[in-house]
């Protein structure tokens, strides 16, 4: 279908809805944390909103990228922190 | 690097309520305005759109009324500094934006305010804004248990929703004690609108219990969320959850107003009777003046439009309006206000700062958020204070009072921006 997009979370392909974050792909992807803090705790998203930080992966290639406000793409690459 | 430049009249900030309502009036008054917002979609946070959710006609028919005005919307795009003044930068994935304006209105809005307690960094403890923001933006909730608490209104549209997209909303848990609640709920009856709206969330919150004066003390799990202990006056239990979906109320963001000058009282931006902030040429209106609620957000946004555009007679036309909705905001605050006991929550070993890990005891010795950023990195990390720095207002009466550019943390090359550079331009109207 053409509203569901596939991107690739720590390389397994995904398929989602096209108006889904990619924050909530991670999460419906299972994965809960999706980074570790800076004394090695798992962390997930708290704010879901841009404000608080904790959502932060690299996506294609470019790290601290909130996901949670940013819809996701065909072939995205993302990579999480744990 | 590139840069993309844009010019208007009216630059909006943030396209929630407040924002898409400022940016139809000044259109309408024959305004080239432009609104900014970080999200890649207007709507703000209560009108945040995504799959299978209903829009609500008074968003349907503002969204419709912003598209007719000609209205241009850059979304994704993350405010960072000024460039001088009329000029503002933004980050977005293609780089920096410059947008030189006549007149700026901030229509910023809030974020939810967390408080720190023990196991409120596990994963799947989140804001109760938060996890409804995610399940909007694409999240299943479905058959799974939620518990949701904290304070304030928000608490019921939450779990009106998460129940609405199949989830099981265990109880909901507000720390206002029971009369105040009451004694709110009674007054309802001065805004119908209001009462209308609880009746409708009502229809989605039968069997679910509404418990006053309680409130979560920890939350236990593993690598993430299992378990959520409550209290409501002496008695403690604890009740097994997939999500802890917790806020405290409501906190302005006034740090763009910050940076760029305008004063603040208590948090929220300064505006005269015309919504212009202590700089002649901003505006401000909605959340970011003072939590209120959506009504109040709309007739703020409509008034600055109108000032902005120079309409000051049809702007006052408007103040009775604003007036009503401004009762409603101040019982609002009062009725939930924060208990003393929750600056109990947190102990010594409870992480106060998320981004660098600082512990309540850490702070301890300090006098002022200054000093003890100097000494724990506390609210030096990405987020910039903008979590713990609520929550240490709270708990020691401490207050963020630096604003400095970057507004956000920023590519190295954004931040270098320099545009008097040979960098490759786009000059958009």
């Amino acid at each position: 279908m053409s509203d569901e997009v596939t991107l690739f979370i720590d390389g397994v392909p995904v398929t989602v809805s096209a108006s889904s974050t990619v924050c909530a792909a991670l999460l419906e992807a299972r994965a809960i944390a999706l980074r570790r803090s800076v004394t090695g705790e798992p962390r997930g998203p708290l704010c879901g909103m841009g404000v608080c930080f904790e959502c932060r992966v690299t996506i294609d290639g470019q790290p601290h990228r909130r996901s949670c406000q940013i819809l996701c793409r065909e072939g995205m690459d993302v990579r999480t922190d744990v | 690097m590139y840069e993309t430049a844009h010019a208007c009249d009216v630059l909006v900030i943030g396209g929630g309520p407040a924002g898409l309502a400022a940016a139809s009036h000044a259109a309408r008054c024959g305004r080239r305005v432009i609104i900014v917002d970080d999200n890649p979609r207007w709507g703000g946070q209560i009108w945040r759109r995504g799959s299978g959710e209903d829009e609500s006609p008074q968003a349907t028919s503002l969204f419709d009324e912003v598209r007719r005005a000609g209205v241009k919307f850059i979304g994704g795009a993350h405010v960072f500094n000024q460039l001088q003044d009329g000029s503002l930068l933004a980050e977005a994935a293609d780089g920096v934006h410059r947008f030189s304006y006549e007149k700026l209105i901030l229509a910023t809005g809030a974020r939810e305010r967390f408080l720190p307690f023990p196991g409120w960094t596990l994963p799947n403890v989140m804001g109760a804004g938060g996890l409804q923001a995610l399940v909007k933006s694409g999240l299943s909730i479905r058959r799974r248990r939620v518990v949701v608490a904290g304070s304030g209104p928000l608490l019921l549209a939450v779990a009106a929703h998460l129940r609405k997209r199949g989830a099981e909303v265990l109880l909901i848990a507000e720390q206002a004690p029971r009369a105040r609640v009451l004694r709110f709920g009674l007054r309802l009856i001065e805004w119908p609108e209001k009462l209308l709206h609880l009746m409708r969330l009502q229809r989605y919150l039968f069997n679910v219990p509404y418990l006053t004066g309680c409130w979560p003390v920890m939350a236990h799990g593993r690598r993430k969320l299992e378990r959520v202990t409550l209290k409501r006056g002496a008695r403690l239990w604890e009740v097994a959850c997939d999500y802890l979906a917790c806020g405290f109320h409501l906190v302005p963001n006034a740090e763009l107003a910050q940076l760029l000058g305008c004063e603040t009282v208590d948090g929220a931006v300064w505006v005269d009777e015309l919504q212009r902030t202590s700089r002649p040429e901003i505006y401000c209106a909605g959340e970011a003046t003072g939590v209120g609620g959506v009504e109040l957000a709309l007739i703020e946004g409509q008034i600055a439009g109108c000032a902005a555009a120079g309409r000051e007679d049809e702007a006052r036309r408007l103040f009775a309006a604003r007036q009503r909705a401004r009762r409603f905001a101040s019982a609002l605050n009062a009725a939930f206000d924060l208990r003393e006991e929750l600056r109990e929550l947190a102990t010594e070993e409870t992480i106060v700062c998320r981004c660098e890990d600082v512990r309540l005891g850490q702070l301890r010795e300090f006098d002022s958020w200054r000093a003890a950023k100097l000494q724990t990195r506390c609210g030096m990390g990405p987020c910039q204070g903008r979590v713990c720095g609520a929550a240490l207002e709270f708990l020691f009466g401490w207050r963020v009072t630096s604003i400095r550019p970057p507004l956000f943390p920023v590519q190295l090359r954004n931040l270098a921006y320099d545009p008097s550079s040979e960098a490759e331009r786009v000059e958009r109207g």
